[in-house]
Parts: C-alpha cells; structure tokens; sequence
C-alpha cells in the first residue's frame, strides 16, 4: 500500500463511562504513538471493548476526550472519523462479493468504478486473496474471511485501524499464523493500529504496546517484554505468562518470603493490600549442588513430574511456602539431570526474575 | 480374505449387515411418523382439488368441453372481476408494506420488553376471528359509525364519508388482517440481521442513511418478499372482508365463485375460475422469485 496518508496519533484523556453503578470506563487516559500497534488486553467485561467502541463512535461517553491528531473527536459520529475497522464476526456484506465488500469504504466514498477495482484488488493482493474477487462470502473459508476483512479496513488507506478480537473465532493453528502476518502487514501499511484481545498470547506476539484494562481502569501500558518481566500488579502479572505467587512482607523497599529476605533487582511497586512474589515457572534454575549465594533458595522435593510435549513440568513441595512449579524444556539439555519423584532438588530464583508486586494498584 | 468374504464376492466389514439393517430401520420409522400427515394431505387437499379441478372441463350438459373457460376469456363481467381482484390485492400489499416495514424496523430499535409488548398488539387481532374483526370494521366505517361521528361533532366534515360498503372499506378492513402476515416473517428477518454489519458499514464511513439502504435494506429483502407474496396471494383469495365491507360493490374473485355456486349451481364454471385463480396464484410466486428471488439476493 502506498502511505498517502500519514499515521494518526490517538489521544485519550479522563474518558468516563458508567452503565448504572458499574464504571465501564473509570478516568481512562492514553496515549497512542503515531503508527504504534497497541493492544487493549484484559479479560471479558474489563471495558476493553467498550474502550473500543468509544474510539469508534459506537458508544457515547459520559465525559473526556479522544484526539486523532491534533481534532477532538469525542463527539463525531462514526462515521466521520474515518477509521478502519475489523469486527470479531468479520461482518462482511454476505449479498456482496469478495471485491464488492473491499469496495465498499472506496464507493461510498465516490472513488471511480475503475479506481475502486485496482485498489480493491491491490488490497487483496496484500491479504493473499489476489484473485478471489468474484467469490461470494459463503464460499470462504474463516482465515479467508478474516482476510477480506482485513482488505476491507485497509483499502481506503485510514490513519487509524480498530480491531475487535478479529481472531478469536479462528482455530489455534490459523490464528497463531495470522498473528504473524498481521504484525507484518502493520510494518507495511502506515496507520496506527488498535487492537482488542483476551489472549495475552496474541497480545505478546503482535504488539508495540499493551495496555492491560481492568475494571475500566487502565492497569499498566508496557511493551510486551517489560510487561512480562516487570508487571506492575499483581492483576497484570497473573493475567500475563503463567505464575505461581506467594504472599510476602514488605518493609523498606525489600521484601521477606517466610522471614527470609528475597533478593530482587526490580524495583516494588507500591500499592494497597500487602505484596505477592510472582514466581514463572520457566524463569527458575533447577541447580546440581546447593543454591548459589547470590540467588533466591526455593529448594524442596519433588511430588510429580507431567510431560506436556514440548516442556516437562516439575512441580516441587516447598518446607514453607507450599508448592512452587517449574517448567524445564523437553529438549536434550533440560532432560540431562531430570529429577526423579521424591527426589530433593535445589530451585534458583535469580534477583533479575524476582517480580515482588501489590495486590492492587494504588 | 476369509473364505466366506471370497465367496460373497465382496469385502465384507465387520457387522455391516447389522449397520445396514439397523440404518434401515431408521428411515422407515421416520417415513411411518410422516405418513399420517401425508395421507391427510392426499385425502384432504390433493384429491378434492383434483375432483374440483376437473369438474371445469365439463359443461352443463355434462360433456367434455372447454366451454368454461371460453367463458372466463369472453366474459366482460369475468374480466372485470380478475382486474377487481388484482387492483385489490396490489393495493393491498402496496399498503401492507408501507405500513409494516417501519413498523417492524421500529421493533427492532426498541428494547426487547417494549418490541415484545408490542408484538402482542400485532398478535392479537391475528388470534381474533376475522367474521370479528371484519364486523368490529363495519361498526366503526359505517355511516354513522365512531369515526364518522368523531369527525363530524368535530367539525372536521360537514356530511358522513362512504367508508364502508365500497372498496376504501374492503381495503381497510384487509390491510388490517393480512398486516400481521407481512410483519411477522419480516420482522424474524430484520432481527436476525447482524448489527454488526450496519455498525461495519458506518465504521467504514457510510453515513446511517447510507448504511440502511445499502446494507440492512438488501438484508431484510427475503422476510419483506416472503411477507409481500403470503398478503398478495391470501389477498387474491379472500372472501369475507370484501364480501361484508363491500356492499356488494366490490366483487372479488372468491365472490364470484361462490355466487356462481349459491345462486346459479354451476359448479363447472366456479371450478374453472378456481383453477385459474390458483394457476395464476402460482404464476404470480413464480413470478416474484424471478423479480426478486432469495437466489437472486444471495447469489447474484
């Protein structure tokens, strides 16, 4: 696609939305980089959706402010902001072609009839669909659907694109595939991209930024490595990667697991309703010997083993602190040494993997 | 191969006779459950129709002829009567839908207590007797009726208007009955439009004008023809609205069929204007498939 249009940058500030008592949106403020791909991660009924539509001019707010660039948009309606957009049931045009849908943005717009067709058809070509034109929608398959979809949003070259979980109704297969390609068809196509999903997985995979929503409230907004390596609550960190957490005390910016001090190199957040350690399961060491001095003693004994194809789960009972997994990998170096039921091993956790987090944000 | 499967000459898998037999049995419990309502439908539909079909091709004098239907095409009268039934039944339709489609589109906006609240004052003069709801008619368009008598102590008209017993009254009170039968097909199908897709149509930049006429519109088409073809034909047919709100002024088709019967006996060239009735009943949904066929919305 050429980049006629330049990117938009989205700013969202003190958004508010309540449907009786319940706060679909409580104060929401962000800020979306020209051209950024950014997630609204969060679980169902996390007001990440509703976030979305409020973009979208589908849900009017109760109060704040969304700027596309440099125009207040709040009170536009949808269908003067020019956006992309790509719905979770696709919501292609079933009494339309292939080619009919992906014009549709270009002929309401009073593109030219032969104008209409190359560009539709270059947006096809993009998606991998050259040539699909003339078939009807009941003829494709879901990944092709999706893909139309995805022609459809981007045809008339928007500055900014929505999308609401457009993979979700995909099979784990497909959708990882298009996980994929979506990421690279950002990279090509210039417009900022805001995409909505549960699965903290595609989250990981597609986006520059994630933005974890929780009750109407924007937990954190990190990129995927330091939201993984650093959540800042214990929301965040539960609801990213896999974890096992213990409760511990904190006082002076360190911590104590069982009157113990952990060594961590990350720094506390604070906030109300005591501390968790946040232990991920592929982040710990099972050592030879002793502990090294330098990291955290998690060592017990080993109550069961559980293949699970491409890594072995090692779940290991802890004198205190109760029962802490690891995951080692299947491969040759993770099976060397591989302990035995019952066996007592030695658990690494290393300062730079001791995430200390609070139970709430403040 | 064992010797047995060599000796029937085919490879046989294990209990596929039992399989077989067992499949059997399936489909006839299921052709012994529809029977009774196919013998019903033979004995009670296709044979009478048939025996009433035929008795068009034979005159008075008990002869096979053509005699009949020569008659229908000479007729000024029997002309005048298909061209009556026609102009009813379009206008009929026409108003149906005028009526009915912003209505059931006004359904679909409200909640779904206020859209069912409401769906039972649709339902519930389609329950009531149509012999009631033909004479509630008359005893509100007559003369002096409440309707007229309103306007009139309202000072609206100075002299009663002819509401009934013409054709504004047959009109009327049809438009009333066969309402429901145009709303409730169309309504099932504007539900079950996806919202989804008018929002993708705004979203896409359609102004909501646009988004109706180009996607919900084309997506309510099958309920709208289904309903447009049950009033059209229900209408070509009706009897006791025309016949009571009419006067004796409009004569419909049914009418003639049945004053042919009552008043002149003669049952060969009632079935003749039967048969075309329902000839042209069928020519007229085949038709409308052709004008604006599912296939047509679907598969263009």
């Amino acid at each position: 696609m050429s980049s006629a249009a330049q990117s938009l940058p989205i700013e969202i500030s003190s958004l508010c939305k309540a449907y009786g008592p319940v706060k679909a949106l409580d104060d929401v403020s962000l800020n979306i980089a020209a051209g950024e791909f950014l997630t609204l991660l969060g679980p169902s009924g996390s007001g990440k959706t509703t976030l979305l539509m409020a973009l979208a001019g589908f849900m009017r707010p109760d109060g704040g402010s969304i700027r596309f660039g440099d125009r207040e948009m709040i009170a536009t309606p949808p269908h003067k902001r020019g956006l992309g957009m790509v719905f979770q049931s696709y919501a292609l045009f079933p009494f339309m072609t292939v080619a009919e849908n992906v014009a549709y943005p270009l002929k309401i717009r009073g593109v030219s009839k032969s104008d209409q067709k190359t560009r539709a058809e270059r947006a096809l070509d993009t998606v991998q669909l050259g040539g699909y034109g003339d078939r009807r929608i009941n003829q494709l398959s879901g990944g092709q659907r999706q893909r139309v979809a995805l022609a459809r949003a981007m045809v008339f070259e928007p500055q900014i694109i929505l999308m609401d979980e457009p993979l979700s109704a995909l099979d784990k297969k497909l959708r990882e595939h298009m996980q994929i390609e979506l990421k690279a068809l950002h990279q090509k196509l210039d417009a900022t991209v805001v995409y909505v999903t549960h699965d903290q997985r595609e989250a990981l995979t597609m986006s520059d930024r994630i933005a974890v929503v929780n009750h109407g409230r924007i937990e954190q907004v990190e990129t995927p490595e330091r939201l993984y390596r650093q959540p800042h609550s214990f929301f965040v960190a539960d609801f990213i990667g896999e974890s096992i957490s213990l409760p511990v005390k904190v006082a002076n910016d360190t911590a104590q697991l069982n009157g113990r001090v952990l060594k961590s190199d990350l720094p506390i957040a604070h906030g109300s309703g005591g501390h968790r350690l946040v232990i991920r399961p592929e982040l710990l060491e099972v050592t030879s010997g002793a502990v090294p001095e330098t990291a955290n003693d998690l060592s017990g004994r080993v109550n069961d083993i559980i293949y699970q194809g491409d890594s072995v789960l090692v779940m290991v009972q802890h004198d205190s602190a109760g029962q802490i997994n690891v995951r080692v990998p299947a491969n040759r170096a993770g099976q060397t040494g591989l302990p035995s039921k019952g066996e007592q091993i030695g658990l690494a956790l290393h300062p730079e993997d001791t995430i200390i987090v609070p139970e709430h944000v403040s | 191969m064992s010797v047995a499967e060599t000796y029937e000459g085919a490879v046989t898998h294990q209990n596929a006779s039992t399989l077989k037999s067992e499949e059997r049995r399936e489909s006839m419990t299921f052709f012994g459950l529809s029977l009774p309502a196919v013998l019903a439908i033979l004995v009670v539909v296709f044979l009478p129709v048939f025996w009433l079909s035929s008795l068009s091709f034979y005159n008075a004098a008990g002869e096979l002829s053509m005699e009949n239907y020569a008659r229908i095409f000479e007729s000024a009268l029997y002309r005048r009567t298909f061209v009556v039934t026609f102009q009813i039944s379009i206008a009929v339709t026409v108003i149906c839908v005028l009526l009915g489609y912003p209505l059931c589109y006004w359904l679909t906006k409200v909640p779904d207590r206020t859209a069912a609240i409401l769906m039972v004052f649709v339902l519930v003069p389609f329950w009531t007797s149509v012999l009631v709801r033909t004479y509630a008619w008359l005893v509100l368009l007559q003369r002096n009726g409440i309707i007229n008598s309103s306007l009139m102590s309202l000072g609206i008209i100075e002299e009663p208007l002819q509401l009934a017993h013409n054709l504004t009254g047959s009109i009327i009170g049809m438009v009333h009955i066969m309402l429901p039968f145009l709303v409730l097909p169309l309504y099932a199908t504007m539900r079950s439009v996806d919202t989804d897709l008018v929002r993708a149509a705004v979203g896409l930049g359609s102004s909501p004008r646009g988004a109706f006429w180009r996607v919900f519109f084309p997506m309510s088409l099958p309920g709208l023809f289904a309903g447009i073809v049950l009033v059209f034909i229900l209408s070509l047919g009706f009897f006791v609205t025309p016949a009571l709100l009419g006067g004796g002024k409009v004569q419909m088709l049914a009418q003639r069929i049945e004053s042919t019967i009552t008043v002149y006996s003669n049952w060969g060239a009632a079935s003749a204007l039967g048969v075309v009735l329902l000839l042209l009943a069928l020519a007229m949904i085949w038709l409308m498939n052709r004008v604006f066929g599912l296939d047509k919305l679907f598969m263009r």
